[in-house]
């Protein structure tokens, strides 16, 4: 242990930089709160529209593919793993497997991100769009509930969008050995919000795809 | 743990150490997260009527705490990160209430 503080102490004085970890750390919890919040206030959109239209959300519900929302739970799920193994990769000083991790949670984003393509592609084929002639001939109920999956389907993506990149960028900094075995906290925070977007779709997977 | 103030006088933060990083915990809890993924869908089969909502839920927030806890380190972190934690959560359920104490008693 004193080892590792001795390091850790040792690099901060080589470079003469002000660090503080746990103010990092807690600065992205405020930030993952604003995201909750935001995200929150849909949830209680979907709660309010799903009390008044219960019937019309399981009509609507039975147009959504569950394979294709069960597959890319599970694609999430293991993404938070590699993400996290990253992490303790590095943490103790194999940077190889921690890239190697972390490209892996590049990939299965990636792959989250085709599926949710060819699923809003069929439900366009199938004319379910603003205006669009299926949607069109849909009750009230059903109208929202399909507004609220692209609202709250498409945000999550995006934030799945902003993850790669925050995660792309964590990796260039590994790779240039900014950050270390006693300096990971960056890449803690990277995971950080990797993770609370893997909750987020933890929360809309039932929500959407689990109705009958 | 206050080593670095012997070290650096210029640095004042707090230097994150790692907590007893362990691959095994973190796959342990992975396999718990696709058992319950297989258990949330294969409920949602069964007619449950009224609980199915509630069933789902209920699966879907022992998910989350799964994830915060190991994943998100929620477990070993300070005191005060739990405290925010709550708090967030907090103001989010007392806003999900009003809203629907709204929503029953105007219709």
């Amino acid at each position: 242990m004193s080892d590792h503080t001795n390091a850790a102490a040792g690099e901060v004085q080589e470079i003469h930089m002000h660090r503080d970890d746990f103010g990092s750390k807690m600065g992205m919890w405020l930030f993952l709160f604003t995201e909750i919040l935001l995200f929150g206030g849909l949830f209680i959109l979907y709660a309010s529209y799903r009390f008044i239209y219960p019937d019309a959300f399981v009509v609507a519900a039975a147009e959504l593919d569950l394979f294709m929302g069960g597959i890319n739970t599970v694609i999430l799920l293991t993404s938070s793993l590699t993400v996290v193994l990253g992490i303790v990769a590095l943490q103790k000083g194999h940077k190889k497997l921690s890239l190697s991790m972390l490209w892996i949670t590049v990939a299965f984003g990636l792959l989250f991100l085709v599926n949710k393509y060819f699923e809003w592609g069929a439900k366009f084929h199938h004319g379910i769009y603003p205006k669009g002639p299926a949607l069109q001939e849909m009750s009230e109920g059903e109208v929202m509930y399909f507004g609220l999956y692209y609202v709250m389907t498409g945000l999550h993506g995006l934030h799945i969008v902003v993850g790669l990149i925050f995660i792309g960028f964590v990796m260039w900094q590994i790779k240039k050995d900014v950050l270390t075995r006693t300096n990971f906290q960056r890449l803690e925070n990277a995971g950080l919000y990797w993770h609370l977007v893997d909750i987020i779709w933890i929360f809309l997977f039932p929500l959407f795809y689990l109705i009958h | 743990m206050e080593a670095h103030n012997n070290h650096d006088e210029h640095n004042d933060g707090h230097i994150a150490e790692a907590h007893h990083p362990s691959y095994g915990i973190n796959i342990l809890v992975w396999i718990g997260l696709l058992s319950l993924t297989a258990i949330t869908v294969s409920v949602a089969g069964v007619n449950l009527g009224g609980l199915a909502l509630t069933v789902a839920l209920l699966i879907a927030t022992i998910k989350s705490l799964f994830v915060m806890n190991f994943f998100m380190h929620v477990k070993f972190d300070n005191k005060v990160v739990k405290i925010f934690i709550g708090i967030c959560m907090l103001v989010f359920v007392i806003v999900l209430i009003l809203t629907f104490f709204d929503l029953t008693f105007r219709f």
